[in-house]
């Protein structure tokens, strides 16, 4: 490894280790470090513990790896679609895992079969890339970007719809319960739903950081991935099949959160260059901070109440991204 | 088919792309013999692109077949016919920041894991197809800030990184000025010549294929219209008809060692020349 690769793994790991801390140690509970450091050594009051142990470092965790989870998918998808703007929310994937979840919460059959709902997360977001995707390659026969997030956008729409259908058959507690996943929340965070997404996180991103190099070679086109050796359609395969999960999972536990997979990779890119080996590694840590950042904004600044991880990810990473953008562009 | 010790070679060919009555290669027989510098001509739509796929296993034949080594394309696996054969697509675009060197050192893929790092053959691989193209001071360079004809050369240099034994060009020199374009020619020659590689190159320069390649196929709506060395394809009457365009044939003045190389010059619609006798005739 050069210089410059241990420089850059040790800023992403301290800037990782410095948003835990931060998550951790800040909060709407009015605790001190000393306080918090004590009930993370087990000691101090029942109250503290509770709130430190049970609440704000599963909920540190689990924005960490939604973060992981959004960023690394979206990465995935920049490459396989050639395309800085692909993101599971700006192409609709997203909305259909959330279409799948919400069904099962308006159907009351969450509480009785409680893995139903990732499950059927997973079954909307593959549903949607697929109607996505058939959308844009059958209107141009190449994947052209606007076509593409033209069908993201009407996809989307058109899932936010079907969510607002079943929401007039839902009663009050439902309601609640939908929009949640709507507007992007990790307030429901446990350590159950932590280790769940760990479970899904963990083997999808060694699976994919395996195929960085054929994505290498995809982002510069399928026919030359070819020419180096790569089956391509097996790739693409796993990929759809592995980012899918993950979106679905990061919805099942915290509703459709925005921009996160947009925002990272593609500020990665210009800093560092699109080498998939060092991005998909370098997207998740990245989205990691970035998430449990957005979310220690979330859950503070307007405290005592709280503001939807996704509305604040969405404030903050659209004008980021509009200046990376035209920075890019000139 | 047994053993003909071709690089490529086809037999009865046909691809008929989905919804076309007409094939786009039909019935296509022809071989590419190994060390050969194999020029690929033909009007637009003509098939070269269409029979490059069918050679690389982009597209699988609608009927016949087509052989790399003796061995059907298709019954390759991917990653050792990538070490056997470099190719330089026509088209790539490139999204995202890419320096010279990544991309060339994605012809190492082909001979390295998933996780496997560069080892040092990998990188004298990558030094030495960057030095043959010329653009060692170009390594850390985006490709975004470099010239259409530096850009071509990096494309090149990738293909040379894989080490193959075949290089297969589709219209590497449609976007070069003669500079870049000679510089080209010049190089694909001296691979073939000196490295013992075979190159098949698909062109619409006639006259560069004619004073550099030693084997033309003149492909007309996928059927071969000639085949055989530039002097027995390169005729005024062969390409009138081919490309309906009146044309005379010169012999290069030189000086150089293609001096005498058939060379084609298009006349004027008007001209009522040698050419145009047999051209015009066959119009459609």
């Amino acid at each position: 490894m050069t210089v410059s690769a241990v420089a850059r793994w040790l800023a992403l790991s301290l800037l990782l280790a410095a948003t835990l801390v931060a998550s951790v140690f800040v909060g709407a509970a009015d605790l001190s470090p000393g306080e918090v450091l004590a009930a993370l050594l087990g000691r101090g009051d029942e109250t503290t513990r509770t709130i430190v142990l049970n609440l704000r470092v599963p909920r540190a965790a689990l924005a960490a790896l939604v973060g992981a989870c959004l960023a690394l998918s979206g990465a995935v998808f920049q490459a396989l679609l050639r395309n800085p703007l692909a993101e599971p929310y700006i192409l609709g994937i997203s909305g259909g895992a959330a279409v799948g979840a919400v069904t099962v919460i308006v159907l009351g059959l969450g509480v009785q079969l409680p893995w139903l709902l990732p499950v059927a997360a997973f079954a909307g977001a593959l549903v949607a890339m697929g109607v996505v995707l058939r959308i844009a390659l059958g209107a141009g026969g190449a994947l052209d970007t606007r076509v593409l997030l033209l069908a993201g956008v009407v996809v989307g729409a058109f899932f936010n719809a079907i969510i607002l259908l079943l929401l007039n058959f839902a009663d009050a507690n439902t309601f609640r319960a939908a929009v949640f996943w709507m507007m992007g929340n990790l307030s429901g965070a446990t350590w159950r739903s932590v280790s769940l997404l760990a479970a899904y996180l963990f083997p999808a991103a060694l699976v994919l950081m395996a195929l960085a190099r054929p994505f290498n070679l995809i982002a510069v086109g399928e026919d030359t991935a070819l020419y180096l050796g790569t089956r391509v359609g097996t790739v693409k395969l796993v990929a759809y099949l592995m980012t899918s999960l993950l979106v679905a999972a990061s919805v099942a536990v915290s509703g459709v959160i925005g921009f996160v997979g947009l925002i990272v990779p593609h500020a990665l890119r210009l800093v560092w260059g699109s080498d998939h080996r060092m991005l998909l590694p370098a997207s998740m840590m990245a989205g990691a901070s970035f998430l449990m950042v957005t979310d220690t904004v979330a859950r503070t600044i307007a405290a005592p109440a709280e503001l939807p991880t996704g509305v604040v990810t969405a404030l903050a990473g659209v004008p980021v991204f509009v200046v990376l953008l035209m920075r890019s562009n000139k | 088919m047994m053993s003909t010790g071709q690089t490529f070679a086809t037999n009865a060919l046909e691809y008929r792309y989905p919804g076309q009555a007409q094939p786009a290669i039909d019935g296509l027989t022809m071989q590419v013999p190994p060390g050969s510098v194999f020029a690929l001509l033909g009007p637009n739509g003509s098939g070269k692109s269409t029979l490059l796929k069918l050679l690389l296993g982009v597209v699988t034949p609608t009927a016949g077949e087509a052989h790399y080594l003796d061995l059907p394309v298709g019954r390759w696996p991917r990653r050792e016919y990538a070490r056997h054969v470099g190719v330089v697509p026509q088209l790539e675009q490139i999204t995202f920041p890419l320096t010279v060197r990544e991309l060339v050192s994605m012809g190492r893929y082909p001979h390295m894991g998933a996780w496997r790092a560069e080892g040092s053959d990998d990188r004298q691989a990558i030094d030495q197809a960057l030095e043959r193209c010329e653009i060692v001071e170009l390594a850390e360079r985006p490709l975004g800030t470099l010239s259409g004809g530096e850009r071509q050369r990096a494309r090149v240099a990738r293909a040379l990184a894989q080490e193959p034994d075949t290089l297969v060009l589709d219209e590497p020199t449609a976007a070069l000025d003669i500079h870049h374009e000679m510089a080209m020619f010049e190089l694909l020659v001296q691979l073939a010549r000196d490295d013992g590689k075979t190159v098949v190159i698909a062109t619409h320069n006639l006259n560069l294929a004619a004073r550099y390649a030693t084997r033309v196929l003149l492909l007309d709506h996928g059927r071969p219209a000639a085949t055989g060395t530039p002097v027995e394809v390169v005729e005024a009457d062969i390409i009138g008809r081919v490309y309906r365009w009146p044309v005379t044939i010169v012999g290069h003045p030189g000086p150089g060692p293609d001096i005498g190389a058939p060379q084609v010059v298009p006349l004027a619609a008007a001209s009522g020349g040698e050419g145009s006798e047999g051209s015009t005739g066959v119009s459609e």
